[in-house]
């Protein structure tokens, strides 16, 4: 047998995974190994697979991810902090032909834009809303999100969450579940491959129901790590994720074809 | 002649989005002008014109519906009264600064806070002054009948998209609930998808095939880029107060008092003219179409041809007053007179109030 | 003996060196370099590149996209 090398491999004939071009070529301004720049990346890779390039709008939120749309290659508006659902429904109203998308944070959905997530819900509003978790407030320097565990260490919780004071984390993906206007809700992470590949599948049905009309919002939450927040490596940040994010956070779908799922 | 109606003026305002060609309306029920949204949703238009009709969780919702449909080259409107405009000002600085057509219509009542339902003119300052942060400009125009609450909204949305700016509807709660003979303009049709896109090439409808991405954004986080983002859009307002200020002269050419007034109180000021006249006081009115750009031509003209003195009236604590001020730069008397908090002056209370305060004694 | 051998390229320069496609890989490949990029990052490489079987992990799961990857099938 002859000895293979890797120039043998490395052909375009060859070729198995790409960056899709519908992520630019810009830098991605994230922290090393946030999950934005993955969660960012399946979507265009959906985008891309359904041929929807020419036909997508996406809403971007004030967060870190402010700059998606220096990042996603199809048109883009950047909202008001919490504004993105309001933003994405006059969109998908006005053309209902197109495909739109949100793309928000904690504090963007969870805390000053909890009316408009609620809303855009409780209408039934055929947009995919994406919902990136990190129980932390990123791009202002790592403050307690309503998403915050309790006693977890944040930059205005110093000494931890203190229920008593500051209430209990909010779970606004099992509350939007509860809306008729939610068609498929469910609770993803990109850390891994293979919640990866959940989360991808996730993603592909969302951006198909509102392709093929179904009634209502297609509600993907995504779990994710906030390294420089939660002052941690990446690989260490995962972790800590798995052992204490998703007992509280479980991954899975919670509501499929406007069905609530026994869980 | 165009079709003849009686209407309020919330609800011509209504009738004119619809016969203008606005694809989109969003908003939000508020005192004294639920009416329009009202009208708009039992006129059903979206079976006359394909128009949507939304009502909104709020004015904040509603501001930003209107920074998404607008952001894609559509026409949207939507009104409010004063604490209603108060919640959108984020969203107007961010259309300003994204440079999004678009119209918002304030129905002014009484404030601060709360305050009252009846009619004031005590949101000037929002209007013109930013209200909003930045620096920025929305195109300011004052409709002082039902008749111009008609018309004024096609050319609300032309300067809008001439000029990528948003425009506001000063009304207030007496032209908005009072009802006058409308003359109807001939409906204005929508634009089609297909025209929208061929327009507007900034617009985010749908990434063109073989061309790049369109961002709409009031966000760079480049000090000199974003410097010249608002030196450019100062270049533009300099564009706007060239062409587009707009003003009525009455009984001003022998004038030696001018009274300078916008929407209600312009009405009421015709009549302490005449009253004036009979006693033999030469006074003319300015009426103010555009709040913004601010009409300082004629004032200018005034103080060059030795005005006596100008008394402004507006139904507030006096707003106005300062810009007429800034382009007198002190070379006439000027004074202010107005009952605000909702309370609407008679024509005589302004009478007296320029014999007291500019004729002196 | 493998059916399938793989490579994978790694964009040096825009890699963050965050490790999250070290354990990704099934089969032990990849590692940070001791050798920083133009950024300080430690970038990942092909520590064991026999090893590789293109199965895509590490580039599917990299929040850069800085992975590419290669796959041949093998022949006897």
């Amino acid at each position: 047998m002859a000895e293979i090398t890797l120039q043998d491999i490395i052909k375009p004939e060859n070729l198995v995974y790409q960056k899709t071009k519908l992520m630019t070529d810009k830098t991605l301004s994230y922290c090393p190994g946030c999950g934005h720049g993955t969660a960012h990346r399946l979507i265009m890779e959906v985008i891309e697979e359904l041929g929807k390039e020419n036909d997508t709008i996406g809403v971007a939120p004030v967060g870190c991810s402010v700059l998606a749309y220096e990042f996603m290659n199809v048109d883009m508006q950047e909202a008001a902090h919490g504004r993105a659902p309001a933003v994405a429904t006059a969109i998908k109203r006005l053309w209902p032909g197109k495909v739109v998308f949100s793309y928000q944070g904690d504090g963007d959905l969870a805390a000053i834009g909890t009316a408009e997530t609620i809303h855009a819900c409780n209408r039934g509003e055929r947009i995919v809303m994406v919902f990136i978790n990190n129980g932390i407030y990123g791009m202002t320097g790592g403050q307690m999100a309503p998403t915050t565990l309790p006693n977890m260490k944040t930059a205005t919780s110093p000494y931890g969450r203190d229920i008593e004071m500051m209430g209990n984390p909010l779970k606004m993906t099992e509350l939007v579940s509860y809306l008729p206007g939610t068609y498929f809700v469910t609770r993803q992470a990109v850390h891994t491959p293979a919640a990866v590949r959940k989360a991808k599948r996730a993603l592909r049905m969302a951006f198909q129901n509102q392709i093929d009309g179904k009634p209502g919002v297609s509600f993907v939450e995504i779990v994710s790590n906030c390294n420089s927040g939660w002052k941690m490596e990446p690989v260490q940040a995962n972790t800590w994720m798995e052992e204490n994010m998703f007992p509280f956070y479980q991954l899975g779908d919670i509501k499929v074809d406007g069905k609530l799922i026994d869980r | 002649m165009g079709e003849l109606r009686l209407m309020k003026g919330n609800e011509a305002l209504a009738e004119a989005a619809i016969r203008a060609g606005v694809d989109g309306y969003f908003g939000y029920p508020i005192t004294p002008q639920s009416e329009v949204i009202e009208y708009l949703m039992s006129e059903k238009p979206h079976e006359r014109t394909g128009m949507v009709v939304l009502q909104a969780e709020s004015e904040v919702a509603s501001i930003n519906m209107l920074y998404g449909g607008g952001g894609t080259g559509k026409k949207v409107m939507t009104s409010s009264s004063s604490p209603g405009i108060s919640l959108m000002q984020e969203g107007l600085s961010y259309l300003a600064g994204a440079e999004i057509p678009c119209v918002v219509a304030n129905v002014v009542r009484g404030g601060p806070g709360l305050g009252d339902i009846q009619p004031a003119q005590s949101d000037y300052f929002q209007s013109v002054k930013g209200g909003g942060h930045g620096d920025y400009r929305l195109f300011v125009i004052a409709p002082a009948s039902v008749q111009e609450m008609s018309d004024f909204v096609p050319l609300a949305f032309d300067v809008a998209f001439k000029y990528r700016i948003p425009s506001l509807i000063v009304s207030d709660g007496l032209i908005g609930q009072m009802m006058e003979k409308v003359e109807l303009f001939d409906p204005i049709p929508r634009l089609t998808d297909e025209e929208v896109i061929a327009r507007y090439p900034w617009a985010t409808n749908g990434k063109p095939k073989g061309k790049e991405r369109r961002i709409l954004t009031s966000l760079d986080l480049d000090p000199h880029k974003m410097e010249r983002h608002n030196w450019a859009l100062q270049e533009k307002y300099k564009l706007i107060e060239e062409n587009e200020t707009r003003f009525e002269l009455i009984g001003c050419d022998d004038a030696e008092y001018i009274i300078v007034a916008y929407g209600s109180s312009s009405r009421i000021a015709q009549k302490s003219i005449q009253l004036a006249r009979k006693k033999g006081i030469k006074v003319g009115l300015l009426r103010l179409i555009t709040l913004w750009p601010f009409p300082k031509k004629p004032i200018e003209e005034f103080v060059k041809n030795g005005i006596k003195g100008l008394l402004t009236v507006e139904m507030s604590a006096g707003q106005m007053i300062e810009d007429v001020k800034l382009v007198v730069e002190g070379r006439a008397k000027v004074e202010h007179f107005g009952r605000y908090g909702g309370v609407i002056h008679s024509p005589e209370e302004v009478l007296e109030a320029l014999e007291q305060k500019l004729i002196g004694g | 003996m493998a059916k399938v051998r793989g490579a994978i390229v790694v964009d040096v320069e825009g890699c963050k060196g965050c490790g999250v496609c070290v354990p990704a890989c099934p089969t032990d490949v990849i590692l940070l370099a001791k050798e920083v990029n133009g950024k300080g990052y430690h970038y990942a490489y092909m520590a064991n590149p026999e090893a590789c079987t293109g199965c895509s992990n590490c580039s599917i799961v990299c929040p850069d996209g800085v992975i590419t990857v290669y796959r041949v099938k093998l022949t006897a």
